[in-house]
C-alpha cells in the first residue's frame, strides 16, 4: 500500500489546496507512515509505565507531587500523569487509525474488484516462475488442460482458460482476513471509546448484615462515563450475609496467607424474589448488565458510645483500613453530635494480638483469634462543619486535643469484644460490641465489553487467516509436438509469504499427470 | 512431601544447568570448527550462493510483472532451493554438533522434570512467581528450539539458546528463588494456566526469531562486503533466507502474543473488574505487541526489509526480557506476583 513514488522533484507543478490535501492524505495513508506511527505509539506508551497514572495509581500521583514538586509540575504540563488520555498520545493513535481507515477503504474496494476479476493471463515463460516443473502425457493438450482445470477447481482455485493453458488463483481469504483484522482494530477502538462512555464504576463498602441499593447516593465513590445517565443504574440491592476467608494453616512458609475469599450475598432485583449468590475474586456476580466484583475486605468493629446518662448516642460499624498482611488496621471514628464535645477516636485493630518485647502490639494472623482494639480519644472540633469534604479514613487533629492516649494523662483505651471503657472527663463510655467483616465491592456497568470481545475475536481470526492462508496463482500450460506427446508445464506465484508453494506445485503436477495417465490407459 | 518434590526439582534444574553448560561449550566448539572448515569450503559456498540468488532474481522479475495488484510483499524464496552452498559442502553432520544436540536433549529432559516436580510440589501450574516462570519459560524456549529442528535445521542457534537459557536459569535460581506458597485468590483462575503459558510459549518462539535476526544482521554485513572476521558465517544460510525463517517464526509468535494480550484482558476483567487499565504490565505487553506489528509492517514497507526489520525483531525480544525482569522487579503495578 505504498503511495506511488512522487514524481521527479524538479519541475513539480504547483499544488493548490486540493493538491496539498491529496498529498497529505497520500502521505498519511502510506505504509511508511503507518509503520512510523506504530513505532511512535510504542515509544509514546513508555512514559506512562514509568510515572504513576491518575487512573491506576492516584495515591502514587499524590505522593509523586509531594516528593518531587518541580518534576511533577513539568510532567503535569506534558500530561504524563494521564499519558493514555493525553493530547499527544491521543493524537498519535487517532492519526494511526485515520491512516488505517484510509488504508482499509480503498483496499476493500480493490479486493471486491479482485474477487470479480478473472485470474490473470498465463505468462509467456512459465519456466521463470516458482516451482516450475513439467510432465509429459499421451493425452492431447485440450484434455490435459481441461483435467487441470477440474483438478484446480476441486482445490478451490478460481480458474480461467487462455488457449491451451489454464490460469488459477486461490487464497482470496488472505486479503479478506487482513481487511477483517484491520477493521476489527477500528472496531475495538470505537467500542472502547463509545461503549465505555455509557457505563459507570462505583465502589461501596458493605459490612456483614448490611445491604446497599444500586443508586448514586449509596456509593462511596462513583465514576460515570461520558454519556452516563441515571437510567443505567439497574434497580437492585445487595446484602452481605457473610464473608468467609480461608487462610493457609499448614504451609509454614505461608501461614496466614489468604487462599480464598467468599462473600455470600442476597440480591434482589426490583419486583423479583430475593436470591442467594456469592462473589469471589475472579468470580464476579453478574446482575443483568452489571457486574459486582469483590476487591477488598477487612474488619468493621461496632462501637457503642453512651453519654454520661447511659443513653446510646452512637452504635454502628466502622470500616478499618488494613495496613499489613495480618490485617492490622487503623480505624477512625468521628462522633460529632450527642456528647458535650465533638469526639474523634483513632483506633488500631489487631485481629490476633501479640505484644512485641517493646510492648507494642502487632497482629500475627489475619483471622479473629485474639482481637484487640486500642483507641486514642480526641476532643474538640472535628472540622466537619466548615463545608469542606473530609476524608472518612483520616482524623485531622489540628483543632483537637488528645484526652486519652500516649500524649495525654489518661491511657490509651484497650478493648476486646464485649469490653466497655469509660471515656475521660466523664463524657460517657465506649463499648466494643462485635467485630464483623466488611468487603469493598466494585460495581461496573460496561456496555462496551461484549462488542470489544467480539472485535477481539475478529482480530485473532482475521490475523490467523491473513498470515497463514496461502494466496497463490498457478498456471498449467500444455503443448503437443509432432510426435503426439504433450508436454505440460506447471508453475506458480506466491502473493505474500507462502512456505509450501513449491511442494504444492509438485504435488499438483504429480496428481494431474497421474489422473491423465489413468484416463489414457483405460 | 512438598519439600521432597521441591528438592527433586532443584536437583533436576541444577543438573540440567550443568549439562546445558556442556552443550553450550560443544555448540561453541562447533562454531569454531565451522570457521576452520569454511576456508576449505568457501569456494563451494560461493558458487552455491550465486546459483541460489540468480534463481531468486529471475522470480522477482517475473513477480514484478504480474503482481501489480495486491499487497506489497511477495516473499519469493523457496524452501527447496539450496539453503547455502556450504551445507552441501559439509555432508557429514559434524560430531560436535551432534554431541551438543544430544546434551541439550538430556538437559532439557531434566529441565522438564524440574518443572513437573515443582508443579507437583506446589499442586498447581508451576508458573505463578518469577522463579517458576523463569524455570518454565526457559524449558519452553529450549523445547521450541528442539521442536523446530523437525521443521528446519536451526542447530546453529544452539549456543544462543543454551547460553540465554543458562543465564536466565542462573538468575532465576539464585535471585528469584522463593519457596512454594499457595496461590493468592487473584491468581486462582484458569486464565493463569492459559494466559501465562501462551505468553511463555511465544517467548520461546520470539527468542529463536531474535537469534535468527542477529545472525541475519551479521550475515548481511558480511554479504555486503563489510569486513566481518567471522568465517563460520560462510557455513550458515544467506541473510534473506534467515530473514524469511525469522519472519515465519515471528508471525507465529505474534499470533500467540495477540492471544496473550486478549486473554490477559479477559482475565483482568474477571479479577479486577476492568479489561484494560494501563497497568504497567499491560502497557508493556501492548508495547511489545506494537513493536512486532511494526516488524510485520516493516517487512512490507519499501526500504525497511532486511536489516531494519531485523533490528525491530531484536528490539521486540529485548522488550520481552525487559518486561519480565525490570518491569516485574522495579515497576509498581497490579501484577505484583514476583513474590520477591
Ligand atoms: C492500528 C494500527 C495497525 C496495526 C496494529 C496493524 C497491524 C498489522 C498486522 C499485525 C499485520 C499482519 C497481519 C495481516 O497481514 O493481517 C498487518 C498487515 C498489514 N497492514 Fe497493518 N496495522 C495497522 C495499521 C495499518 C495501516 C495504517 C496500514 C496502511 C498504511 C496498514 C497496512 C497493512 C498492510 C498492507 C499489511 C499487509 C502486510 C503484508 O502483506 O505482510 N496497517 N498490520
Amino acid at each position: 500500500m505504498d503511495a506511488p513514488v512522487p514524481q521527479s522533484k524538479i519541475q513539480q507543478p504547483r499544488l493548490g489546496f486540493v493538491g496539498y490535501a491529496r498529498f497529505f492524505w497520500r502521505q498519511l495513508t502510506s505504509m511508511r507512515t503507518a509503520l512510523f506511527l506504530l513505532l511512535l505509539l510504542a515509544v509514546a506508551a513508555i512514559p506512562g509505565s514509568l510515572v504513576p497514572q491518575v487512573s491506576s495509581d492516584p495515591n502514587g500521583v499524590v505522593a509523586y507531587h509531594r516528593n518531587y514538586p518541580d518534576t511533577a509540575a513539568v510532567l503535569d504540563f506534558f500530561q504524563v500523569f494521564t499519558t493514555y488520555t493525553s493530547v499527544w498520545f491521543s493524537a498519535i493513535y487517532l492519526l494511526l487509525f485515520i491512516s488505517l481507515i484510509g488504508c482499509v477503504l480503498p483496499r476493500t474496494k480493490h479486493h471486491f474488484d479482485a474477487l470479480r476479476a478473472r485470474p490473470p493471463k498465463t505468462p509467456a515463460r512459465l519456466s521463470r516462475l516458482e516451482g516450475f516443473t513439467t510432465r509429459t502425457t499421451e493425452a492431447d493438450a485440450a484434455t490435459a488442460v481441461d483435467g487441470a482445470r477440474r483438478l484446480l477447481r476441486s482445490q478451490r482455485y478460481r480458474t480461467e482458460l487462455y488457449g491451451d493453458s489454464v490460469s488459477a488463483e486461490r487464497g482470496y481469504l488472505r486479503e479478506t482476513g487482513n481487511l477483517v483484522f484491520h477493521s476489527a482494530l477500528v472496531g475495538v477502538l470505537l467500542a472502547v471509546g463509545l461503549g465505555g462512555g455509557f457505563g459507570y464504576t462505583g465502589q461501596r463498602v458493605v459490612v456483614e448484615g448490611y445491604a446497599f441499593s444500586n443508586s448514586l447516593a449509596s456509593y462511596d465513590s462513583f465514576n460515570p462515563g461520558r454519556f452516563f445517565a441515571d437510567t443505567a443504574l439497574e434497580p437492585f440491592t445487595i446484602a452481605l450475609d457473610s464473608f468467609v476467608p480461608v487462610y493457609e494453616q499448614s504451609n509454614k512458609d505461608a501461614i496466614g496467607q489468604a487462599i480464598d475469599y467468599t462473600a455470600n450475598v442476597t440480591t434482589t432485583m426490583r419486583g423479583e424474589a430475593s436470591q442467594s449468590a456469592r462473589v469471589k475474586v475472579n468470580e464476579p456476580l453478574s446482575l443483568g448488565g452489571t457486574n459486582v466484583y469483590l476487591l477488598g475486605n477487612g474488619y468493621a468493629p461496632v462501637l457503642t458510645v453512651r453519654d454520661a446518662d447511659e443513653a446510646v448516642i452512637w452504635s454502628q460499624p466502622t470500616a478499618c483500613l488494613p495496613f499489613d498482611s495480618n490485617l492490622g488496621s487503623t480505624c477512625v471514628i468521628k462522633i460529632p453530635d450527642g456528647l458535650e464535645q465533638q469526639i474523634g477516636m483513632l483506633g488500631f485493630l489487631y485481629p490476633t494480638t501479640n505484644a512485641l518485647s517493646t510492648g507494642a502490639l502487632v497482629s500475627v494472623y489475619p483471622d479473629l483469634i485474639a482481637p484487640t482494639l486500642t483507641l486514642e480519644v480526641y476532643e474538640g472540633d472535628l472540622g466537619l462543619d466548615n463545608g469542606q469534604g473530609t476524608n472518612a479514613y483520616a482524623l485531622n487533629t489540628d483543632s483537637l486535643e488528645q484526652i486519652a492516649g500516649r500524649t495525654s494523662e489518661a491511657d490509651t483505651i484497650r478493648l476486646t469484644p464485649g469490653d466497655r471503657a469509660e471515656l475521660p472527663n466523664g463524657l460517657g463510655s465506649v463499648e466494643l460490641a462485635s467485630i464483623p467483616r466488611f468487603v469493598s465491592l466494585d460495581v461496573h456497568h460496561d456496555p462496551s465489553q461484549g462488542p470489544v470481545l467480539l472485535f477481539a475475536i475478529l482480530v485473532i481470526a482475521g490475523l490467523v487467516t491473513s498470515l497463514f492462508v496461502p494466496r497463490r496463482r498457478m498456471w498449467v500450460a500444455a503443448s503437443t509436438d509432432k510426435t503426439g506427446t504433450t508436454t505440460i508445464e506447471y508453475a506458480a506465484l506466491a502473493r505474500g509469504d507462502d512456505p509450501n508453494l513449491e511442494a504444492a506445485v509438485a504435488e499438483f503436477a504429480d496428481k494431474h499427470s497421474q489422473q491423465l495417465s489413468v484416463r489414457v490407459d483405460s | 512431601m512438598t519439600e521432597t518434590f521441591v528438592s527433586f526439582s532443584l536437583i533436576a534444574v541444577y543438573s540440567a544447568m550443568a549439562i546445558y553448560t556442556l552443550a553450550f561449550v560443544m555448540f561453541a566448539v562447533d562454531v569454531a570448527r565451522r570457521s576452520a572448515e569454511s576456508s576449505d569450503a568457501s569456494a563451494a559456498a560461493a558458487t552455491g550462493l550465486t546459483s541460489a540468488s540468480t534463481s531468486r532474481v529471475g522470480v522477482m522479475a517475473a513477480a514484478a510483472g504480474s503482481s501489480a495488484v495486491g499487497t506489497a510483499t511477495s516473499t519469493l524464496t523457496s524452501d527447496n532451493a539450496p539453503r547455502s552452498g556450504a551445507e552441501a559442502a559439509r555432508p557429514a553432520s559434524p560430531k560436535y554438533l551432534r554431541l551438543a544436540m544430544a546434551l541439550t536433549v538430556i538437559a532439557w529432559v531434566l529441565h522438564v522434570g524440574a518443572v513437573v516436580f515443582r508443579g507437583v510440589a506446589a499442586n498447581r501450574v508451576p508458573w505463578a512467581n518469577m522463579f517458576e516462570f523463569t524455570l518454565t519459560a526457559t524449558a519452553l524456549i529450549v523445547g521450541v528450539f528442539l521442536l523446530v529442528q523437525f521443521w528446519q535445521d536451526l542447530r546453529f542457534l544452539g549456543s544462543f539458546i543454551t547460553g540465554f537459557s543458562l543465564i536466565a536459569l542462573g538468575v532465576g535460581t539464585s535471585s528469584f528463588y522463593v519457596d512454594v506458597v499457595p496461590l493468592p485468590p487473584a491468581l486462582q483462575s484458569a486464565w493463569l494456566v492459559i494466559h501465562v503459558f501462551v505468553a511463555s510459549l511465544s517467548t520461546g518462539v520470539f527468542a529463536l526469531a531474535a537469534g535468527l535476526s542477529i545472525v541475519q544482521l551479521m550475515q548481511s554485513r558480511r554479504e555486503s562486503g563489510k569486513a566481518l572476521k567471522l568465517r563460520f558465517l560462510d557455513t550458515l544460510p544467506a541473510a534473506d533466507r534467515l530473514e524469511t525463517l525469522a519472519y515465519r517464526l515471528t508471525v507465529v509468535g505474534f499470533v500467540m502474543w495477540t492471544f496473550t494480550l486478549i486473554a490477559g484482558a479477559v482475565w483482568a476483567e474477571r479479577a479486577w473488574g476492568r479489561y484494560w487499565g494501563w497497568d504497567t504490565k499491560e502497557v508493556w505487553t501492548f508495547i511489545i505487541w506494537t513493536i512486532y506489528a511494526g516488524y510485520i509492517h516493516a517487512r512490507a514497507t519499501r526500504g525497511w526489509r532486511g536489516s531494519r526489520s531485523a533490528w525491530l525483531a531484536i528490539v521486540g525480544f529485548a522488550a520481552i526480557v525487559f518486561n519480565f525482569t525490570i518491569v516485574n522487579l522495579f515497576f509498581k503495578g497490579l501484577h505484583a506476583y514476583s513474590g520477591l
